[in-house]
């Protein structure tokens, strides 16, 4: 893989995340992140629309008339989405529940719109298809941070798996008690912010003036 | 009262914005001034009125389970089916209003006519189609009347959550922000505070 490819695959972790530097594709991205299950799962079903989702239109680039390219790509990711939506209530049923609508909502997800608006329409297959699985992962690792720390503080657990012992919990005349606010929708945005804050102290040339 | 009841939990308790993040692309984006902020808000709140209705049309007689009937296709099941057409009715009902609106008046075209194309990939839109679905899955939403009441209860919470933010971010203009915080860091960090200001209407019932 040339240095390019390479830089389009691994970009989008750091230094273009589609999340907290392009700030797209937020709404499912902090609604999902209640546990870290659905949020592992949520992110591959958006890494597999991004990437074939960019690889299709790249291909379909020379023969979709700019008029009617925006329909063309929606009728493209929806029929994406709809077969991951089959995979997943065929597969990982409890899943899909908990993801209830915002399955379909990554056809309006900005992130597959924006990388092939962006990227797709210019450049050959093979390097749209790896920008869209690096977007794809970009958008994945910022729902699995979000969703560790509220998994962790929230409930006290990891994938399921009790993290914080029993014996802890005032319950049982410890000292520990779960933190409920974590399992509400607003603290995720505030982890999200926090996650900008630390990304951009760190990486001074994003910062706003 | 049940109208009601549907009308003020899609405003205050289901808002779109705090309680689901639907819409928060364009809501931090074009947040930075009321001005705009009540033009998108307004575009948002009638493409909402509309589709909803619209397609709890299509969904109640042509792709429920079982809503072929009348046509003689009982067995019929099409629900795998709702993506596609739910934002194919988005994206042509955008598509018309835009050219009646630059038909009928060039002056509210040229005001509105950037958001106009940017609603048609608003989550907050098809996420209301999506929720549209659901509640009727659940028995809880019964007549085509309610479902225009849930269309616009849904499109004024987000028209009032981004004018609200955009009152703050016009305020925080001046103010000494971390230099990393600033823009959308800031702007999270107020959306989640106001979303647990909003956390105290949960429970309310008429």
């Amino acid at each position: 893989m040339s240095s390019k490819n390479f830089k389009y695959l691994m970009g989008p972790f750091s230094a273009n995340n589609p999340v907290i530097v392009q700030i797209l594709g937020i709404c499912s991205a902090l609604a999902v992140t209640v546990q870290l299950k659905p949020a592992i799962v949520m992110a591959l079903s958006v890494t597999v629309v991004t990437a074939f989702a960019n690889l299709v239109m790249s291909l379909l680039r020379n023969g979709v008339p700019a008029r009617i390219r925006i329909i063309v790509q929606l009728v493209v990711i929806a029929a994406l989405v709809i077969l991951v939506d089959q995979v997943l209530k065929a597969y990982v049923y409890e899943v899909s529940k908990q993801l209830s609508v915002y399955v379909g909502l990554i056809i309006t997800n900005c992130i597959v719109m924006g990388r092939i608006e962006a990227f797709a329409l210019a450049n050959k297959p093979w390097p749209a298809l790896l920008d869209g699985i690096g977007n794809g992962l970009g958008y994945g690792l910022i729902l699995v941070v979000v969703a560790f720390f509220r998994e962790l503080l929230g409930s006290g657990t990891l994938l399921g798996y009790r993290i914080v012992p029993e014996s802890w919990y005032m319950a049982e005349g410890g000292f520990y008690s779960n933190c409920g606010l974590m399992l509400f929708p607003p603290m995720a945005l505030i982890i999200a912010g926090c996650i900008i804050w630390v990304h951009r102290s760190r990486n001074k040339d994003l910062q706003e003036k | 009262m049940e109208m009601l009841n549907i009308f003020i939990q899609s405003i205050f308790i289901d808002n779109m914005v705090f309680a689901f993040f639907f819409g928060m692309c364009s809501y931090i984006a074009v947040s930075k001034s009321v001005k705009t902020a009540l033009g998108l808000g307004a575009a948002v709140t009638f493409v909402m009125l509309m589709t909803v209705p619209l397609n709890y049309l299509l969904y109640q007689f042509v792709l429920k389970p079982g809503a072929l009937a009348w046509a003689g296709y009982p067995e019929v099941n099409l629900s795998f089916l709702s993506l596609i057409v739910f934002i194919a009715t988005i994206a042509a009902f955008v598509q018309l209003v835009e050219m009646i609106v630059e038909k009928f008046s060039p002056t509210l075209y040229s005001q509105l006519g950037i958001f106009l194309p940017l609603i048609a990939v608003n989550c907050a839109i098809m996420g209301g189609s999506l929720f549209m679905q659901q509640k009727v899955d659940a028995q809880q939403l019964t007549s085509v009347w309610q479902s225009v009441v849930y269309g616009l209860g849904s499109g004024l919470g987000w028209w009032l959550a981004i004018v609200m933010m955009a009152a703050i971010r016009e305020k925080t203009t001046y103010s000494h922000i971390p230099a990393a915080l600033k823009g959308p860091g800031i702007a999270f960090i107020i959306t989640g505070l106001m979303g647990i200001a909003f956390m105290i209407f949960s429970g309310i019932q008429f």
